[in-house]
């Protein structure tokens, strides 16, 4: 459609029509987290099988529209069998490609509940873009590269960063639970 | 019914000349505004009394004894004056300017809720109120244990009051819309007001969607309470109103304290200033008002039955276009088109989310609102995270649904 294009992009919609990870682990021992978009009522919850500080298995449950979906959708196969670090590393990526700097997204903030922003700008501003970090962290954001588009749309960058937060909740847990030794 | 009981019908092609806004094109297409619940356009007679407020008027209010701060005074209490005109009040001191409804609604919970409703009291508001009218009393049952009691939306869109009596029994308040944000459920607050009085309750009735769009009688209604806002009613941001009885305002301790609420003020103590003016705490929207009252003017204009009549009508041209079209790929909330369901239609197209849907009316120059509302708890009784929402204004004609309509199959290309 004119002028959605650059929101709409094909992959988008296989990842909506065909979502991967679907489902729920359970829980526990599966970690469980829940995300809410204020702004518009899409939940996501993300189900998170730990084996040490790898991501041995992780489902997404919840409604949302094909954005929220998608980036759901794409993170999961994104971070999945992966390390917490490449974990972190991938929302990093990500958060640099919404044009996302600071704290906002890395999991030891709070972005996710903050108002109409579309995003915190914490103190060390980061303007690289989400190649550029995902190429300095050794990790490929893939098939999400597709979601840059949701830039030009601000009110759906928070569509696209439901599940990143709620992720990044879920591996503060795996991280306190894996516990000082 | 006869046109003639409504008077005159709205020209809608020259009411649309009054809202520069609609001149607007967005995405190359005509703006084809449909979110009014929302929040309402602003005619050129709001826009030029506030204008001109400003240019000669402008001055603070109940202080100064020059002549402009005369005038400013005399034009903020002349909007009150209209706004009491327009809903019924008995006199002007009904009616208190807050900054919108929400406000108004914890007005009363922070105020008469509070001196009034204990850990052994109980309350009854409803499933589909908006959190506006649910949250202030959610806190107060968190505070103090008061006990909430909720009427069930029924099958049909429409509230069950089998339950009524039962609820009612005991409590002390129900809090309730007159006007659905959600599905345009008209409840009968009539009947619901005269049941709890019966059994000794007072009666809030949020109006935010009602004032607007409705003749409304506040004692007609059978109310103590209403809350409504401004800029739902093509008035100005910033400005809403709480209409309370005279006594019941009176026995109520004041909200805000500071400024202007005041009487007397010792440094162990203060008394209040008279309603309306004790829960008007600091200098007040004063250009809003004015605002207020020349949309309340335009829409006496207009007259209040002629504009029922027309968002009744274009309410069910809606619903009909949009079934005829689209079968039962689109599913519409709420009650039947008809006399019990203001101008509002929530809906959903096949299975695209109303996020997306939005988006592609937006290419279309369609606005309506797209997400819950307002109204999570309504939202998880109906099983849905979102909704689309079109809602309907005196400067909505069938040109506008006809575009409405259109434009939702192009979600098709996307999402078919």
């Amino acid at each position: 459609m004119p002028g959605l294009e650059d929101l709409y992009r094909e992959i988008i919609l296989d990842h909506y029509r065909n979502p991967r990870n679907r489902g729920e682990l359970e829980s526990p021992p599966a970690l469980r987290a829940e995300g809410f978009n204020p702004l518009c009522g899409d939940e996501v919850v993300i189900y998170l099988a730990m084996g040490g500080d790898v991501i041995t298995d992780l489902k997404i449950a919840g409604q949302g529209c094909s954005i929220s979906q998608s980036s759901a959708s794409m993170m999961s196969a994104a971070v999945k069998g992966k390390t917490l670090a490449q974990a972190r590393s991938t929302i990093r990526a990500f958060r640099a490609m919404m044009s996302l700097h600071g704290q906002a997204l890395d999991g030891h903030g709070d972005g996710a509940s903050g108002g109409g922003g579309t995003g915190a700008v914490g103190p060390e501003e980061d303007e690289r873009t989400g190649a550029e970090v995902a190429a300095a962290e050794g990790v490929s954001l893939g098939d999400l590269e597709a979601l840059q588009g949701v830039v030009k749309f601000p009110v759906r960058i928070k569509c696209a960063t439901l599940s990143w937060h709620t992720l990044a909740q879920a591996l503060d847990e795996a991280e306190k639970g894996a516990g000082p030794d | 019914m006869a046109l003639n009981d409504f008077g005159p019908p709205l020209d809608v092609a020259r009411i649309k000349k009054d809202f520069p806004i609609l001149d607007r094109v967005v995405h190359g297409k005509r703006l084809v505004y449909l979110d009014s619940a929302s929040s309402a356009q602003k005619p050129l007679p709001v826009l030029d009394a506030m204008q001109r407020y400003y240019e000669t008027t402008h001055a603070n209010v109940h202080r100064g004894v020059y002549q402009i701060a005369q005038e400013a005074t005399e034009l903020y209490e002349g909007a009150r004056a209209k706004v009491a005109a327009f809903i019924g009040a008995a006199a002007p001191a009904e009616v208190v300017f807050t900054k919108n409804a929400t406000e108004a609604v914890n007005l009363v919970a922070y105020t008469w809720g509070r001196a009034n409703l204990g850990t052994t009291d109980a309350m009854v508001t409803s499933e589909i109120e908006h959190h506006a009218n649910f949250v202030p009393w959610l806190q107060l049952h968190q505070e103090k244990g008061t006990e909430l009691r909720f009427l069930p939306l029924g099958e049909d869109g429409t509230l069950d009051l089998d339950q009524l009596d039962q609820l009612l029994d005991g409590a002390k308040l129900l809090a309730v819309t007159a006007a659905s944000n959600v599905l345009g459920t008209l409840p009968p607050v009539r009947l619901l007001a005269d049941a709890a009085h019966a059994a000794g309750a007072l009666v809030l009735v949020d109006g935010a969607q009602y004032v607007p769009h409705l003749p409304t009688d506040v004692r007609e209604m059978g109310a103590d309470f209403v809350a409504f806002t401004g800029h739902k009613m093509l008035g100005p941001t910033g400005i809403g109103a709480l209409w309370g009885r005279r006594e019941l305002l009176e026995s109520m301790p004041p909200f805000l304290t500071g400024g202007e609420m005041i009487r007397d003020v010792r440094l162990d103590g203060f008394t209040t200033n008279d309603v309306p003016w004790k829960f008007e705490a600091g200098t007040p929207p004063i250009a809003e008002a004015v605002g207020l009252g020349a949309a309340v003017d335009y829409l006496n204009g207009l007259g209040m039955s002629a504009v029922r009549a027309h968002e009744q009508a274009l309410t069910a041209y809606a619903m009909r276009a949009l079934k005829e079209r689209y079968g039962d790929d689109i599913s519409i909330h709420g009650p039947p088109p008809g006399s019990e369901r203001a101008g509002i239609v929530s809906f959903a197209y096949k299975d695209v989310h109303a996020h997306d849907l939005s988006q592609v009316l937006d290419q279309a120059g369609v606005c309506v609102r797209a997400g819950h509302h307002c109204a999570k708890p309504l939202m998880r009784r109906l099983g849905v995270t979102a909704t689309a929402r079109a809602s309907f204004s005196v400067y909505n004609d069938e040109a506008d649904v006809d575009v409405l309509v259109d434009a939702i199959g192009q979600a098709d290309a996307l999402f078919g």
